[in-house]
C-alpha cells in the first residue's frame, strides 16, 4: 500500500481540484446572472429559458461533449477560428476539462439560485426601489443576502459535479495523463486497465472529498435548519 | 394640489378605476380586503403600471399614459410602508436606517443615532429584524423611509400585522409621528374606527372603483352611495321608492317612511345605522314598524338586537344600545322600532 501512494502520480488530483475550482468560479458568476436575468422574464419565456439552461443537467454528459466537439473540433469552423486567431484550443487541453465542467456543472448553480432569488420575497425588492436604492444596489445588498444559503449550497453542488465530472470532459479534452487527466478519468482509465489498487485509491480519495463537501452543504444550510422541527 | 391621480388598470377580471385629489394631511382610503386599494398605492408608488391615465405629484408627473410618462420607483419620491414592514433581513435595524444614507461611516453612523433616538429605537441598532417587535418593526421601518425625505407617505394596512392590544398605542404613536413628518399621508384600511379617528379626508372604494370622496365626518354622516354606506358599517339598507320630496317607500321593509332630508329623483335605497334606531311603544308614531326579538348579541361595549318585522319575518332590522355595565341585561322585549326621520340615510 505504502509503495502504491509513494509511487502515485498526484497530477489528476491537482488538475481535477483546478479544474474544479476555475469552472465553479465561472459557473458561480454565470449562473447568478443568468438565474437574475430569468427573475426579470415573464413567465413564458422563463419556462423557455429555464428549458434551455437546465438541459445539461438532464442530458447524459456524453452527448454534451459530443455537441461541445461539435462546435469546437479542429475541423469545425468555430474551432479552427480559435486555432489559427488565437492559437487557442479547446480539444485535447486543460481548457477544455474547463470548458465541460463549466456546461456540466452550470444547471445546478443555475437552478439552485433561481430558486433561492424565488424565495425571496418580493416585497423587499418594492422596498428597495421606493427607497431610491438602485436595481444594481438592491441585487447586491438585499436580494443576495437573504438568497445566500441557497446560492451557497448551489455552488458547493456545482463544484462536487465539477469535480467528479468525467464524460463531456473525455469527449473534449481526452485523457492525457498530467495535463487532462482528472482522478474521475483516472479511476476509468485505471480501472480498465486492470490496475485495481490505483483505481481504488482515487476512489478513497473521491469518498472523502465528497463527504466534505456534504459537511459543507450541511454547515452552511444548517443556519436555516435550525429552525426545522424534527420529525419525530 | 398635491397628489391627483386618475387611473384605469386591467388585470383579468378586476377593473381599477380610481380618481382622487388629496387635500393636505392624512387621507384615509376604505374599502373591503381585494377591493384595489393596495394596487392604488402601488401604482402611485411606482411598483404597478397602470394602463391608462395620470398621478401627478406636487407638479411633477409621476406617470402619463398619453404621454408615455412612468417614472421608476426610485424617482418618485413616494414613502411605501408595507404592510409586513418589508425591513432587509439580512441587515441590523442600524443597517437598514442607513440603507439609503450617503457619506462616510461616521457620518452614517451619527445620523442613524439621531433617528434611533427620535424612534425610541435606541439599544436595538445591533438587533437583526427578526429579534424585533411588531412595533419595533413598524418603527425602524418608518424611521428608515422618512431618511428618504418623501414628498408623501403611503401606508397600507399599517396596523394589520399587530395585535389589538398593541395597536391603541402604536396607532397614536404613529398619528404623532406623521403629524411631526407634516407632509401628506395616504392611508390605506379596512378599519372604519381608524379612518374616523384619524383622517380627515376620506375615499370610498368598492370593487376597484373611487365611490366617493370627501371629508370622513360628512360621508359617514351622509354616504350617498349604497357601496359607501355598506362600506362605512350601515347595517339596515332597503330597497327605496320615492314617493314626493319628504317620503319614501322602503319596498324591502314594507314601509313608509317621512324623511329630514329632501328625497332626490335618483334614490334607490334607504337606510338607518344601528345606534339610531329606536325603541318605541306607540305604533301610531310616523316612521315605526310592529317588530319581534328575533336575536340579540352583545360585544364588549354594545348590545345588537336583531328584530324581525310582526308582519315578515324575512324583514330583520338591527339596533344597537350601548353596554352600561358587565352584566347583560336583556333589553324589555320591544314592540315597535322607530327610524327616525333625521337618522334616515337617503342613498344612490
Amino acid at each position: 500500500m505504502k509503495e502504491i501512494i509513494a509511487n502515485i502520480d498526484w497530477s489528476p488530483l491537482w488538475i481535477s481540484l483546478k479544474t474544479g475550482v476555475v469552472s465553479t468560479a465561472v459557473a458561480f458568476f454565470l449562473g447568478l446572472l443568468i438565474a437574475r436575468f430569468v427573475m426579470y422574464r415573464s413567465q413564458k419565456t422563463k419556462w423557455i429559458l429555464d428549458g434551455i439552461f437546465t438541459l445539461p443537467l438532464v442530458l447524459p454528459p456524453t452527448v454534451a461533449g459530443f455537441l461541445l466537439l461539435l462546435l469546437f473540433s479542429l475541423k469545425r469552423p468555430l474551432g479552427i477560428f480559435l486555432d489559427t486567431t488565437f492559437n487557442f484550443r479547446f480539444v485535447q487541453t486543460w481548457a477544455g476539462c474547463v470548458l465541460a465542467a463549466i456546461v456540466i456543472a452550470f444547471p445546478l448553480m443555475y437552478r439552485n439560485t433561481r430558486s433561492a432569488f424565488e424565495q425571496v420575497d418580493v416585497t423587499m425588492i418594492y422596498a428597495a426601489r421606493t427607497l431610491g436604492l438602485s436595481e444594481r444596489k438592491t441585487f447586491w445588498k438585499v436580494i443576495l443576502p437573504i438568497a445566500a444559503p441557497g446560492v451557497a449550497s448551489g455552488t458547493v453542488l456545482a463544484f462536487a459535479r465539477a469535480l467528479g465530472e468525467y464524460g463531456a470532459t473525455v469527449m473534449l479534452a481526452g485523457n492525457i495523463l498530467g495535463k487532462t487527466r482528472t482522478v474521475s478519468t483516472a479511476i476509468a482509465a485505471e480501472t480498465a486497465s486492470g490496475n485495481y489498487t490505483v483505481a481504488g485509491f482515487w476512489v478513497v480519495v473521491i469518498i472523502c472529498l465528497s463527504f466534505l463537501i456534504i459537511v459543507t452543504i450541511n454547515v452552511i444550510t444548517g443556519r436555516g435548519m435550525k429552525q426545522i422541527r424534527r420529525w419525530k | 394640489m398635491a397628489l391627483s391621480v386618475d387611473i384605469t388598470k386591467r388585470l383579468g377580471n378586476f377593473f381599477l378605476n380610481v380618481s382622487f385629489e388629496t387635500v393636505g394631511g392624512i387621507m384615509g382610503i376604505l374599502g373591503k380586503s381585494g377591493c384595489g386599494k393596495s394596487m392604488t398605492l402601488k401604482c402611485i408608488a411606482g411598483i404597478e403600471k397602470p394602463d391608462t391615465g395620470r398621478i401627478v405629484l406636487d407638479g411633477k408627473v409621476l406617470f402619463d399614459s398619453e404621454q408615455h410618462i412612468n417614472l421608476i420607483p426610485q424617482k418618485r419620491s413616494v414613502g411605501y410602508l408595507f404592510q409586513n414592514y418589508a425591513l432587509f433581513p439580512s441587515m441590523t435595524v442600524e443597517e437598514n436606517i442607513a440603507v439609503t444614507m450617503k457619506g462616510t461611516k461616521e457620518e452614517k453612523r451619527a445620523r442613524v443615532q439621531k433617528e434611533l433616538e427620535r424612534f425610541g429605537l435606541s439599544g436595538l441598532e445591533k438587533q437583526y429584524p427578526g429579534q424585533l417587535s411588531g412595533g419595533q418593526a413598524q418603527r425602524v421601518a418608518l424611521a428608515r423611509m422618512l431618511v428618504t425625505k418623501p414628498a408623501i407617505i403611503l401606508l397600507d394596512e399599517p396596523f394589520s400585522a399587530l395585535d389589538a392590544s398593541l395597536k391603541e398605542k402604536l396607532q397614536e404613536d404613529l398619528f404623532q409621528m406623521m403629524s411631526n413628518y407634516g407632509g401628506e399621508v395616504i392611508m390605506v384600511t379596512h378599519d372604519r374606527n381608524e379612518v374616523y379617528k384619524f383622517c380627515p379626508s376620506l375615499m370610498v372604494m368598492n370593487d376597484g372603483h373611487t365611490v366617493m370622496t370627501g371629508g370622513t365626518r360628512d360621508i359617514f354622516k351622509d354616504p350617498e352611495y349604497y357601496d359607501a354606506a355598506v362600506i362605512t358599517g350601515c347595517k339596515n339598507i332597503s330597497a327605496a321608492r320615492r314617493i314626493d320630496d319628504f317620503t319614501v317607500e322602503a319596498t324591502d321593509w314594507h314601509m313608509i317612511l317621512h324623511t329630514a332630508k329632501r328625497a332626490e329623483e335618483d334614490i334607490r335605497y334607504v337606510g338607518i345605522r344601528a345606534m339610531n334606531v329606536e325603541d318605541e311603544t306607540d305604533g301610531s308614531k310616523e316612521n315605526t314598524i310592529p317588530v319581534r326579538l328575533h336575536d340579540s348579541m352583545q360585544t364588549q361595549f354594545d348590545i345588537m338586537l336583531y328584530c324581525e318585522s310582526v308582519d315578515d319575518p324575512n324583514v330583520i332590522l338591527t339596533r344597537r344600545t350601548a353596554k352600561y355595565s358587565d352584566e347583560f341585561i336583556p333589553a324589555a322585549e320591544p314592540e315597535f322600532w322607530r327610524l327616525p326621520p333625521e337618522s334616515l340615510l337617503l342613498l344612490k
